[in-house]
C-alpha cells in the first residue's frame, strides 16, 4: 500500500504523535497558544480600555500601574498590545483563509483537468507571482482604500498564487496514483474524485504552507498598518503602534520595543509550528 | 543559445501582457469616478463630459486597455498627478537610489549568508548547525521595519555613530553615501542573508553527499580543500541563480526600509503615490516591478544554463 493510500485518520494520528515529539512544533505552540488566548479573551481580561486616553499619563515608562508604559496620548500600551494581537492574528488567519478558499479550487482544477484549463490558470498564476507580494498588497490596499478588511483581502489575494501553484503540483502527483485510476474506473464523476480521493491526500502540504503563510501574512499586515494602509486609528495594531513609536524614539524608547517584539515572537512561533508540521506530516522527514 | 533565449522571451511576453491586464483593471477597482479625481474642484457637467471624452473614458474597456498598453509599450506610463512629471521619468530618477540600496544589501546578505550556510552544512545536525539555523529563523521572522527602528535607536540615537535618515548620491560623496546607506542595507540584507543561508546549506548538503566528494576525501585532501575547492564550486551555482529570484523580496523590503530611513527611492515613490492617490504612478511602479521580475527570471534561467557545463552542452 502506498503512503498516500493510508486512511487519513490513521495518518492524522501518526502525524499527531510525531508532532507532539517535535521540538520545533512544541516551542512554536508554546509561543503561539498564549498569544491566541490573550487575543481571544481580550474583551473579558481585566485590562484598561485600549482607547481610553489620559492627559496626565503621557508617554510614561513601564511601571506597576502601566506594565508596558503609556503612549503619546496616555493610552495603556499593554492593553493596546493585547488588542493589537487580535488584529494581527485575525489578519493572519483570515487572509490565509482567503488565499486557501480561492487558491485550492483553482489549483485543483488546473492540476486535475490539465490542458487549456491548466494553461490559463498557470499563466495567470505566473503573472500574479511576477508582482512582489508586498508591492501587490500595497497597490491593492491603495485602490481598495485603507482598512484592516481591505488589507486582509489584499494580503489574501497576494498569497493566493503560491497556494494555487502548490495545490496544482500536489494534484499532479496524486492524480497518477492507482486509487485515483480505480475511482475513475468505477465511474465516479470528477467532483467525487476530486473531493473524496484527491483533496484529502493533498491536505498535509497545504496545512504546512498555510501555517507558514500565516507568519508571512502577519508581517504583511504589520507592514501595511505601519505604512498606514491597514488597521485605522484609533483601533490598535502592532504595525500602527510602531509607526507612531518611531516618532518618539528619544522620549519613549520602550514604546517601539514591545510591538516589534510581539510581531517577532508570533512570526517565529508560526514559522516553528510550520517547520514542525512539515517534519511531522512529510514521511520523508521521518 | 540564441534560440533558448528567444524561446524564454516568447514565454515572458504573455506573462507581461497578463500583468498589464491586472494593472489596468486595478484602476477600475477604484470606487467613484476617476474623472472627478482628475477634475479636482471642477464640478461643471459640461467640463466633466469634455474631460471624459478627452481621456477616452467613453470608449469600451477593451479599447481603453489597448490604448493604455500601447502607450505603456512605448514608455508612456502617464503623468504623475502630484508632480506633473511623466511616470517613467519619475521612476528613472528614483530607481538608481533603490538599486544602490539593493546592491549593498545583497552584498551584506552574501557575506553573511553564504559562509554561514557552508558552515551549517559542514556541521550538519550538530550544535553549530542548530545555532546557525536558529539565527536564520530569527532573521527571517524579524519585521525589517522594526529592526530598522531598533538600529536607529541604538546606533543613531544612543551611540550617534551613523545618521538616522537621508540620502547622499555616491557620485557626490562616496564615503558619506556609504555611511548613510550602510544601516538601511544591513536592515534589508538581514532577511535575505537567511534565505541565502538556507539555500546554500541545502545545496551544500546535497553536494557533500555526492560520489566525487567521497573520492576527493579518499584521495586524502584536507577537509577545507574538499569543502571550498570541490563542493562549494558546485553548490554555489543554484545560489547565484536564486539571487535573481530574490528581487521581489528585495523590492518589498526596500519599500519599508526606505520609509523608515526616509530614502527617496522606488519604494518611497510607491508609498507616497498611494497616499496622494497618484494612481498612474502606482500602476507604473507595479508594471515596472513585474517587468523587472520577469526579466531577472529570464537572466536567472540563462545564467543557470551558462554556468552549468552539462546543460550548456545540451543546447
Amino acid at each position: 500500500m502506498t503512503d498516500a493510500a493510508v486512511p487519513l485518520a490513521r495518518k492524522g494520528s501518526r502525524a499527531w504523535r510525531s508532532l507532539r515529539r517535535n521540538p520545533s512544533a512544541i516551542v512554536g505552540a508554546v509561543i503561539v497558544i498564549p498569544i491566541i488566548l490573550l487575543a481571544v479573551f481580550a474583551p473579558v481580561l481585566p485590562i484598561a480600555d485600549p482607547n481610553a486616553t489620559s492627559w496626565t499619563a503621557i508617554r510614561l515608562p513601564p511601571s506597576a500601574q502601566y506594565w508596558l508604559g503609556t503612549d503619546e496620548i496616555g493610552r495603556d500600551i499593554l492593553s493596546r498590545m493585547i488588542w493589537g494581537a487580535r488584529a494581527s492574528l485575525l489578519a493572519g488567519v483570515i487572509s490565509v483563509a482567503i488565499a486557501l478558499v480561492t487558491g485550492v479550487p483553482l489549483g485543483l482544477l488546473a492540476g486535475y483537468f490539465g490542458g487549456w484549463v491548466d494553461m490559463v490558470i498557470s499563466r495567470i498564476t505566473e503573472a500574479l507571482l511576477a508582482m512582489p507580494f508586498l508591492i501587490m498588497a500595497i497597490a491593492l490596499a491603495a485602490f481598495l482604500g485603507p482598512s484592516l478588511t481591505n488589507a486582509m483581502i489584499a494580503i489574501g489575494l497576494s498569497a493566493m498564487p503560491i497556494i494555487i501553484r502548490l495545490t496544482r503540483g500536489q494534484v499532479l502527483a496524486v492524480k497518477a496514483e492507482d486509487y485515483v485510476e480505480g475511482a475513475r474506473a468505477v465511474g465516479l464523476n470528477h467532483i467525487e474524485i476530486m473531493g473524496r480521493y484527491i483533496l484529502p491526500n493533498i491536505v498535509p502540504p497545504i496545512i504546512v504552507q498555510a501555517t507558514l503563510t500565516v507568519a508571512t501574512a502577519i508581517i504583511a499586515e504589520a507592514s501595511l498598518s505601519f505604512l498606514g494602509l491597514g488597521q485605522q486609528a484609533p483601533a490598535a495594531s502592532w504595525g500602527s503602534m510602531l509607526n507612531t513609536a518611531k516618532n518618539f524614539l528619544t522620549q519613549a524608547p520602550t514604546y517601539a520595543l514591545f510591538p516589534g517584539l510581539a510581531i517577532f515572537l508570533v512570526v517565529v512561533g508560526f514559522n516553528l509550528l510550520g517547520d514542525g508540521l512539515r517534519e511531522a506530516l512529510d514521511p520523508r522527514e521521518n | 543559445m540564441h534560440i533558448f533565449i528567444a524561446k524564454r522571451l516568447l514565454v515572458a511576453i504573455p506573462t507581461l501582457l497578463l500583468v498589464s491586464v491586472f494593472v489596468f483593471f486595478l484602476q477600475k477597482l477604484l470606487p467613484g469616478d476617476p474623472i472627478l479625481a482628475l477634475a479636482g474642484e471642477e464640478r461643471d457637467p459640461v467640463v466633466l463630459a469634455e474631460l471624459r471624452e478627452r481621456y477616452g473614458f467613453n470608449d469600451p474597456l477593451p479599447v481603453q486597455y489597448v490604448r493604455w498598453v500601447a502607450a505603456a509599450a512605448t514608455g508612456d506610463l502617464g503623468i504623475s498627478l502630484r508632480t506633473g512629471q511623466p511616470v517613467l521619468e519619475l521612476i528613472g530618477q528614483k530607481l538608481p537610489v533603490t538599486i544602490q540600496l539593493a546592491v549593498m544589501a545583497l552584498g551584506i546578505a552574501f557575506l553573511l549568508g553564504v559562509p554561514a550556510g557552508i558552515y551549517a552544512a559542514v556541521r550538519q545536525r550538530r550544535l553549530g548547525d542548530h545555532a546557525v539555523n536558529f539565527l536564520a529563523l530569527a532573521a527571517l521572522s524579524v519585521p525589517n521595519f522594526w529592526l530598522g527602528i531598533m538600529l536607529i535607536l541604538l546606533v543613531s540615537v544612543n551611540l550617534q555613530w551613523l545618521p538616522a535618515s537621508g540620502y547622499v548620491s555616491p557620485w557626490e560623496n562616496l564615503a558619506l553615501s556609504l555611511k548613510t546607506m550602510i544601516m538601511p542595507a544591513v536592515v534589508l540584507g538581514t532577511g535575505l542573508s537567511a534565505t541565502l543561508l538556507r539555500h546554500t546549506r541545502s545545496s551544500m548538503m546535497g553536494v557533500l553527499k555526492s560520489d566525487y566528494i567521497r573520492t576527493a576525501r579518499a584521495k586524502g585532501l584536507s577537509g577545507q580543500a574538499v569543502v571550498l575547492g570541490h563542493a562549494f564550486r558546485n553548490a554555489v551555482l543554484p545560489v547565484i541563480t536564486l539571487t535573481a529570484l530574490l528581487f521581489g523580496e528585495l523590492l518589498a523590503g526596500a519599500v519599508l526600509t526606505e520609509q523608515i530611513f526616509t530614502i527617496p527611492g522606488f519604494g518611497k515613490l510607491i508609498v507616497d503615490a498611494v497616499f496622494t492617490r497618484d494612481y498612474a504612478v502606482v500602476q507604473g511602479v507595479v508594471l515596472c516591478t513585474a517587468a523587472g521580475f520577469i526579466l531577472l527570471n529570464l537572466v536567472a534561467d540563462v545564467l543557470y544554463v551558462l554556468l552549468n557545463p552539462r546543460l550548456r552542452s545540451q543546447l
